[in-house]
């Protein structure tokens, strides 16, 4: 899971603290395993690096430094870009796939795409494991339905997944 | 002559009204030949309407259906008919094969209703059997036999005209894993020696992991992943 | 408790029955109406011995004739006189009244007597009298219409009657016969109605050919919907109750419907009674209030129609095992065995046997073995047809896919196929035989009467005292005449008819002009004064025998006329001539005579008969020749020569044995139609896919056709042959010679072949839309 995008997909609906997009991050995806700042402080400096976002404002006050961060263009595109590749059909995306869900839905744009493009990513592996299952012996067979089986849970929790969202997003458009 | 591009089967903006619902909308298709294109989308997406509307089975409100450079939308009910006898096989979930006629009955029935004396037809529709490893069954009804051999001879019966286009709605949606991936393996295998081109339409991944390549249906409209990507 | 759970269970099926939306509703209907057309039909039966015995004790009291010694002229003594006519077919009782003093006895149903020239008409002559086409009646039945018969005055509703008062009546007391005297009206001694043991024999089948199909009919109402009430009671199954419970539950279903039929059946019965009293058969009509069944019967089978529906549902019910996840059927049934099946037949043909040529003679038929064996031989259809059905679909080979879908689909389930058929195999054969028995009773009245249709078509008696030629010359010029021959008729003898033994040897004898008598016979040649002797003709040599020169003859001579005899001595030089079948059907024996060859005193002995070439092309051309008659003497009875008597009678049992047996075909059709929608719905799916693999609608049409027309086809061959039999073995019972009516066989059967055409032609377009691509939409 790319921090990184996240953090950028966070910014995309205004302007944060640091301090904000750790919260946020922790609510909404770091559930066992929250952020530290330090990730948080060194990811937005990489990506300050990179020009994918800017510091819109310092709030002087009694403690630390607390900048406010934007996200730019460029950062928008990227992250356009990550939610429009899929990932590498490999078992255990939930976390990766369920982000880029969410993000997709807070940043208003269709979950549906992206579980077409992961499902045709998807369905690239299984056509190789369904033939190599077809070619092979016992033991490949064995270990392609393993997994295909995965992926194919993946993709139907994905399906499933999507499905709800949708009807969520629909339920606020309401 | 073929569709430019070589596609052998190509809908163009196809749309399709069942009262109120919208079952297609605008949706757009091609297939090559020898090729397994997978339909896939969630329930109620048009995709069945779909495979309708490309066999002929439904004429669809608008749009263009092109079948090695023939629209079906310009054709009678009976050339329609015709050209679903000789050119176009079919396997659905269930409910296909005729309870009172034997196994081989039930596949050599395409070939009769085309035309072929019935000794010759239940001849070629014995080889096929054998093809589907079914060839035991056939003094049996369907009723004797178990969900997947009865998917095989309808399997056998969908390809016993050696069709161009074979159409295959959930073609093992009442099968277990096993039987699913047998009655695939041979469906395909048997389409690919044939050069038939498959339409399967599913909503399984594990089976439209037999396809070539996937489009997507939903609400009506279809997206081909190919070209996307 | 046992009671509570019995009624709840069959309270639950009757909620069911009607809640199983439009097919529930259809089911129940069509249960109903079976059920309401028995009902009907068996309150008919108890109410129609009624229906007979109020009609003969009706006639009975109204007979007028003196019954032993005629009583003498008083003041409590009235002279009646018969005027019966004939307007069109239809017979009108006429009766002409004279009181002779103020104690005279009433007619029943007439309240005072008429003055001449007025009389009391039935209802139904009333209407007939007023009717715009009956013009030739007014002018024959002058007479002013003071009133209305009663109801206790007459047989029927339908009965045409009329009182006229006249005078004069007593010259002809004595006379011919036709005026009587009379003191009271009625039999004092009424009989008892004795029906005769044909009369008998046709009712019971009548009633028997009537129910059959209709139990049948019931017997396959029951069963409709079978599938969805299949997978209802599994469910009922799944959510607890045992299985008896379950069969409680279809049988208050088919309870819930019977019910609704016996109320249908009444109002069919009350509207049928109202019917009834509206319509003619065979001259019987009746009143609605004869039509009353005994309280007994009729609770017999307000008690008995809803049990045998119940009793029907669980008999269908008895291979059925209702498992919770579904219906089982008992396994593959064992190949149906013929034995059985033919006992059914045989045994009736066995229960009929020994009543073969006891016709009216011999007493009566055994009500009980008329009506087992005719029941067993219909049954035995039932038995026997599933039994054919299975041999014959078994046999036939696989041909085109409409004939292979259809006849692997009956091998499959013949049973089905044959259960649909019954119903109008029965009715049809029931209807055949019927029919057959009909005709050969009825042939009496069908016979050709053999005369001589070209020369002349009426002939009516002269009064006596009327002469003759003056008569003639009314009749000649009446419209629509085209000829009248006048002759005198009469007998000679060879010794006084006074005498205690009569006449040994008797010879006809006709007087008339050259031109007449040619009409009797080939004369060598003719003028006034010849005297002919006919060469024996067909019945007797008397008349050559007779013709001894020198030998005296008498004039034939009434009993109760004591006047001298009047004798006729045979001339020399008689010529021979050569009779024909002339005027009248037979050929005449005896002598013919030129008038002035008569001797004058013999006029009186002689009577007048007038025969009438009439033009039937003016409409209603008898109508004035009667009128004729009429007027001459309204005691005269014209005859009507036809060249079949009273065939009217047996058209109108015909054609209502047609409208019955079409109705009947047309329920049971509209069962099968029912039945096999069902079939196709439940096979939607299916049908969808085979159109879907380019299957012509025609071969899907076909196959229909061919599922219901072969098991129809064996049904109806079966059915002739059983109806055939059948009748051949009641007319033999009536001891009538054995003639198949081929053109009434061919005609049931082919409305049987009708109505499955018919089911076929309404079936396919529910079939074509079956057969809409949406069929194969499953979400």
């Amino acid at each position: 899971m790319s921090i990184g995008h996240t953090l950028l997909g966070l910014l995309e609906s205004g302007p944060r603290h640091g301090y904000d997009l750790k919260r946020a991050f922790d609510e909404k995806f770091g559930h066992d395993r929250p952020l530290h700042y330090g990730q948080v402080y060194s990811t937005m400096s990489r990506l300050l690096k990179n020009g994918l976002v800017e510091v819109d404002g310092i709030e002087a006050g009694g403690g630390p430094e607390r900048k406010r961060y934007a996200i730019t263009d460029a950062g928008i595109t990227d992250v356009a870009q990550w939610l429009a590749t899929p990932e590498k059909p490999e078992p255990y995306l939930q976390s990766t796939l369920y982000t880029k869900i969410v993000l997709a839905l807070l940043t208003n744009r269709d979950a549906a795409d992206i579980l077409d493009t992961q499902r045709s990513e998807h369905l690239r592996s299984m056509r190789i494991l369904t033939d190599r299952k077809r070619k092979g012996d016992l033991a490949d067979q064995l270990i392609c339905d393993h997994a295909l089986f995965h992926l194919e849970a993946d993709l139907r929790w994905l399906e499933l997944a999507a499905a709800r969202l949708d009807k969520l997003k629909a339920a606020m458009h309401a | 002559m073929n569709a430019p591009g070589g596609s052998l089967l190509v809908a163009e903006d196809v749309r399709k009204a069942y009262g109120p619902t919208m079952a297609l909308d605008g949706a757009e298709f091609s297939i090559h030949p020898g090729e397994v294109v997978a339909v896939m989308g969630p329930s109620g997406s048009g995709k069945s309407t779909l495979l309708h509307c490309l066999a002929g089975i439904v004429t669809p409100d608008s749009g263009s259906i092109m079948y090695n450079g023939r629209d079906l939308a310009t054709m009678s009910d009976a050339q329609r008919s015709q050209l679903r006898r000789s050119e176009f096989g079919f396997v659905f979930q269930f409910g296909q094969l005729v309870p009172e006629l034997t196994c081989v009955e039930n596949v050599a029935l395409p070939l009769r209703l085309n035309g072929t004396p019935r000794k010759q037809a239940e001849r070629t529709a014995l080889d096929w059997m054998q093809r589907l490893e079914v060839d035991d069954l056939g003094r049996k009804r369907p009723g004797e036999v178990s969900g997947g051999q009865g998917q095989r001879v309808a399997v056998a019966r969908s390809l016993v005209t050696n069709p161009r286009v074979l159409f295959a709605d959930e073609p093992t949606g009442a099968l277990d894993s096993l039987n699913g991936e047998r009655v695939m393996e041979l469906l395909t295998e048997a389409a690919r020696t044939a050069n038939a081109a498959v339409v399967l339409v599913t909503h399984e991944a594990r089976v439209a992991a037999y396809s070539d390549r996937e489009i997507v249906v939903r609400d009506g409209k279809s997206r081909d992943m190919e070209r996307v990507i | 408790m046992n009671l509570r759970q019995w009624s709840r269970d069959l309270g639950l099926g009757v909620r069911f029955a009607f809640s199983g939306g439009r097919e529930g509703w259809i089911r129940a209907v069509l249960t109903a109406v079976g059920v309401g057309l028995g009902v009907a039909v068996l309150l008919l039966t108890t109410a129609a011995p009624n229906a007979l015995e109020v009609r003969h004790d009706r006639e009975q009291a109204r007979l007028d004739w003196p019954f032993g010694e005629p009583p003498a002229k008083s003041d409590k003594t009235l002279l009646i006189a018969q005027s019966d006519t004939t307007f069109r077919d239809k017979d009108i009782r006429g009766r002409l009244l004279e009181p002779e003093g103020a104690g005279a006895p009433l007619p029943p149903g007439v309240s005072r007597f008429p003055a001449e020239g007025d009389m009391f008409v039935s209802p139904a002559l009333k209407r007939l009298l007023a009717a715009d086409d009956s013009a030739p009646l007014r002018e024959r039945l002058p007479y002013h219409v003071v009133g209305t018969i009663g109801e206790n005055g007459l047989v029927g509703s339908q009965e045409l009657a009329y009182y006229s008062g006249a005078t004069g009546l007593t010259m002809h007391v004595n006379g011919g016969g036709a005026v009587s005297r009379l003191e009271t009206f009625g039999n004092p001694n009424p009989s008892h109605e004795q029906t005769d043991p044909v009369l008998l024999l046709l009712i019971l089948v009548v009633i028997v050919v009537l129910l059959m199909p209709v139990a049948v009919f019931i017997a396959a109402a029951v069963r409709f919907g079978g599938e969805r009430r299949d997978r209802r009671l599994a469910a009922l199954r799944l959510i607890g109750s045992d299985s008896r419970m379950t069969r409680r539950i279809a049988a208050g279903e088919a309870m819930a419907g019977s019910l609704l039929g016996l109320v249908l059946g009444t109002v069919f019965f009350l509207a049928g009674r109202q019917l009834a009293g509206s319509v003619e058969v065979v001259g019987v009509s009746v009143w609605p209030s004869y039509l009353d069944p005994s309280p007994a019967l009729a609770a017999l089978v307000v008690l008995a129609v809803p049990t045998a529906a119940v009793l029907v549902t669980l008999f269908a019910l008895r291979g059925v095992v209702i498992e919770p996840l579904g219906v089982v059927r008992t396994a593959k049934p064992a190949r149906r065995r013929l034995w059985w099946r033919l006992l059914l037949p045989l045994g009736g043909v066995a229960m009929l046997y020994p009543m073969i040529g006891q016709g009216h003679a011999n007493g009566d038929f055994n009500q009980y073995l008329v009506s087992g064996g005719v029941i067993l031989i219909l049954v035995g259809i039932t038995a026997l047809l599933p039994w054919l059905v299975e041999a014959v679909v078994s046999r036939l080979g696989p041909g085109g896919v409409a004939w292979q879908l259809a006849v692997r689909r009956l091998q499959l389930s013949s049973g089905t196929a044959a259960r649909m058929v019954n119903g109008i195999a029965v009715a049809v054969a029931g209807a055949i035989a019927l029919q057959m028995l009909f005709a050969g009773v009825d042939s009496d009245y069908t016979k050709a009467t053999g005369k001589d249709l070209s020369r002349a078509q009426m002939q009516v008696g002269v009064p006596d005292g009327a002469p003759l030629a003056p008569t003639a010359r009314k009749f000649a010029e009446t419209k629509a005449v085209r000829k009248v021959t006048a002759l005198w008729e009469g007998y000679l003898g060879d010794a006084s008819w006074k005498t205690e033994n009569g006449p040994n040897t008797l010879g006809a004898l006709a007087v008339g002009d050259c031109p007449a008598l040619r009409e009797l016979a080939k004369l060598p040649s003719c003028e006034d004064g010849d005297t002919f002797v006919l060469d024996g003709g067909g019945i007797s040599a008397d008349g050559p025998n007779l013709n001894k020169p020198g030998k005296k003859l008498y004039f034939e001579q009434s009993s109760d006329d004591h006047s001298p005899d009047v004798l006729w001595t045979v001339p020399p030089g008689v010529k021979q001539a050569h009779s024909v079948k002339g005027l009248t059907d037979w050929e005449r024996d005896g002598f013919l005579m030129t008038p002035s060859a008569l001797p004058k005193a013999a006029e009186k002995r002689v009577s007048g008969e007038i025969y009438l070439s009439i033009d039937e092309s003016v409409p209603d051309a008898y109508e004035y020749a009667r009128n004729t008659a009429f007027r001459v003497d309204p005691l005269s009875q014209p005859m009507n020569w036809t060249a079949t008597r009273q065939d009217t009678k047996f058209s109108s049992i015909r054609t209502g044995l047609l409208v019955g047996a079409a109705a009947v075909l047309a329920l049971i059709g509209a069962s099968l139609l029912v039945s096999q929608l069902e079939q196709l719905r439940e096979r939607r799916k299916l049908l969808s896919s085979l159109v879907a693999f380019g299957t012509r609608r025609r071969t899907l049409g076909l196959s229909v056709l061919w599922q219901t027309a072969i098991p129809i086809v064996l049904g109806l061959l079966l059915a002739a042959t059983v109806g055939i039999t059948l009748g051949a073995v009641l007319l033999r019972m009536t001891d009538t010679p054995v003639d198949v009516d081929w053109p009434s066989v061919l005609a049931m059967t082919g409305i049987g072949a009708v109505v499955v055409l018919l089911v076929t032609l309404l079936s396919l377009p529910p079939l074509l839309r079956l057969l809409r691509p949406d069929g194969l939409r499953t979400e």
